[in-house]
C-alpha cells in the first residue's frame, strides 16, 4: 500500500526537478531489503503518470541483492529477508545493501 | 530488407547518395515514404533517495522537537494491540511528571483524540484518509497546531498498521512497537521491517497468556533474529502491569535526547 504514496514521490521528484520536460523512462534501484515490492510500484506507476510530462514513459526496475556482515565472525553473506542470520548462527549482523531505494536516471527527449 | 523500415526487396538492390539518408531503389523514394525521426533522448542522471523528501522533513522536525527539548517517541503497531489504552495510562500516569501530549493517527474519525483528551493531555488528531501512515509532513502540520510545550514528552501514534510506518521517519526520538499476544505468534518474523525499525518492544495484553497459545521466549527470540538485543517488554496496559520499566525507558530516552531548553 505504501508502494502508491512511494511512486507518487518518484513521479513528483521527477516532474519537479526535468521542469516539464518529456520523460521517456525512468531507471529505479529498489533494493531487496527495502520492503518496496517492485511490482505494486510497475502497477502503480502508469496511473500516476497520467496526465504528466511522464504519461506513456517505460520503468525499468532493478533489484540489487541484500548484503550483510557479520559483527563476529566478520563474514560478509547475501541475504533474501530481513531475517538476517550468519552462517556461523550469530545474529548479530549488519546490512550492508539491499535497502536502497532511488532514483537512478531518467531518459528525456 | 530496407533496415530502417523492415520492407523487403527481393534484388537486394541498393541506390545510395550521399547525404540521403538510407537509399531504397525498391519503389519508393524519399519523398513517397518518410520514416518519423528518432526522437533524440538525452540520460539525466538522477542518484536521488525516493525517500529523500520526506527524510529531510524529517530532520527539520527532529531539529525543531530537540529545540525544544521535546522527546517524541513514534508508536507502532497493528490495529487493536492496545496502543490507545496504553497511552490513556502512560499520560495519565506521567502527566503529573512531565508534560505529556499526543498525535493521534487514523485513517478516520476523532475517536482516539477523544479518549486522549479525556485524560486532559493536549492532543491533535490526523487523518489519513486513504494513506496507510504517517510522514514527516503530516507531523510537522500536527506539531504546528499542536504547539507543545518546551521540554514535554510527544507521543505519536501512527496508523494501526505493521507494514508501511516503519518506512517513514517522522523525526521521532525513538520508535515502540507494540504488539498483543491476541495477535498469535512469529509476528516480527512475517512483518520483519517494522520490528527491525524499533528501539523498543512492549508485548501487552500479557493478562490473557493463559487463554492464547502465545509463547513468551519464542516471540522474544523471534524478535531478536530481526533487531539483535532489542528489548521486550510485557505489559498489560488495562491493568497496569510492567508498566514501570516503561517509564524507566521514557525517562531514559528523555534523559538521553532532550536537550537543555534555554529560556
Amino acid at each position: 500500500m505504501h508502494e502508491l504514496s512511494i511512486t507518487q514521490s518518484v513521479v513528483d521528484a521527477i516532474v519537479e526537478r526535468m521542469d516539464g520536460a518529456t520523460v521517456k523512462s525512468v531507471r529505479l534501484e529498489i533494493g531487496k531489503l527495502s520492503g518496496i515490492v517492485a511490482d505494486s510500484v510497475q502497477f502503480c506507476f502508469e496511473v500516476l503518470c497520467a496526465g504528466t510530462s511522464l504519461e506513456g514513459a517505460r520503468l525499468e526496475i532493478v533489484e540489487p541483492p541484500g548484503r550483510a556482515a557479520c559483527r563476529d565472525c566478520r563474514a560478509e553473506f547475501g541475504v533474501d529477508d530481513l531475517i538476517l542470520l550468519c552462517p556461523c548462527g550469530s545474529a548479530n549482523v549488519e546490512v550492508l545493501a539491499g535497502r536502497q531505494l532511488r532514483i537512478k536516471s531518467v531518459e528525456v527527449v | 530488407m530496407c533496415a530502417t523500415c523492415g520492407c523487403s526487396d527481393d534484388a537486394g538492390v541498393r541506390v545510395l547518395e550521399p547525404g540521403q539518408g538510407h537509399g531504397h531503389g525498391h519503389g519508393h523514394g524519399p519523398g513517397e515514404h518518410v520514416h518519423p525521426p528518432e526522437p533524440v533522448t538525452r540520460t539525466v542522471l538522477f542518484e536521488q533517495d525516493v525517500l529523500a523528501k520526506n527524510d529531510s522533513l524529517a530532520e527539520r522536525n527532529r531539529i525543531w522537537l530537540s529545540g525544544r527539548g521535546i522527546v517524541a517517541v513514534n508508536l507502532m503497531s497493528s490495529p487493536g494491540s492496545g496502543k490507545t489504552t496504553l497511552l490513556e495510562r502512560t499520560v495519565r500516569e506521567l502527566g503529573d511528571e512531565v508534560p505529556v501530549a499526543v498525535v493521534e493517527g487514523d485513517q478516520e474519525t476523532l475517536l482516539d483524540a477523544e479518549r486522549v483528551h479525556a485524560t486532559g493531555t493536549p492532543v491533535v488528531q490526523i487523518n489519513t484518509g486513504a494513506g496507510c501512515h504517517l510522514d514527516a509532513e503530516m507531523l510537522a502540520r500536527g506539531l504546528e497546531v499542536l504547539d507543545p510545550v518546551d521540554g514535554s514528552v510527544l507521543f505519536i501514534e501512527n496508523v494501526g498498521n505493521l507494514v508501511c510506518p516503519a518506512l517513514f521517519d517522522l523525526g521521532e526520538s525513538a520508535r515502540v512497537v507494540i504488539m498483543s499476544v491476541t495477535e498469535g505468534p512469529g509476528k516480527p518474523l512475517k512483518y520483519p521491517h517494522m520490528f527491525a525499525a524499533t528501539d523498543l518492544v512492549l508485548l501487552n495484553k500479557i493478562d490473557l497468556l493463559p487463554y492464547v497459545d502465545f509463547d513468551v521466549d519464542e516471540f522474544t527470540r523471534d524478535a531478536r533474529s530481526v533487531n539483535p538485543g532489542v528489548r521486550v517488554l510485557p505489559v498489560c496496559a488495562t491493568r497496569g502491569d510492567g508498566l514501570a520499566p516503561w517509564y524507566a525507558w521514557l525517562r531514559e530516552v528523555r534523559g538521553r535526547t532532550s536537550a537543555p531548553v534555554t529560556p
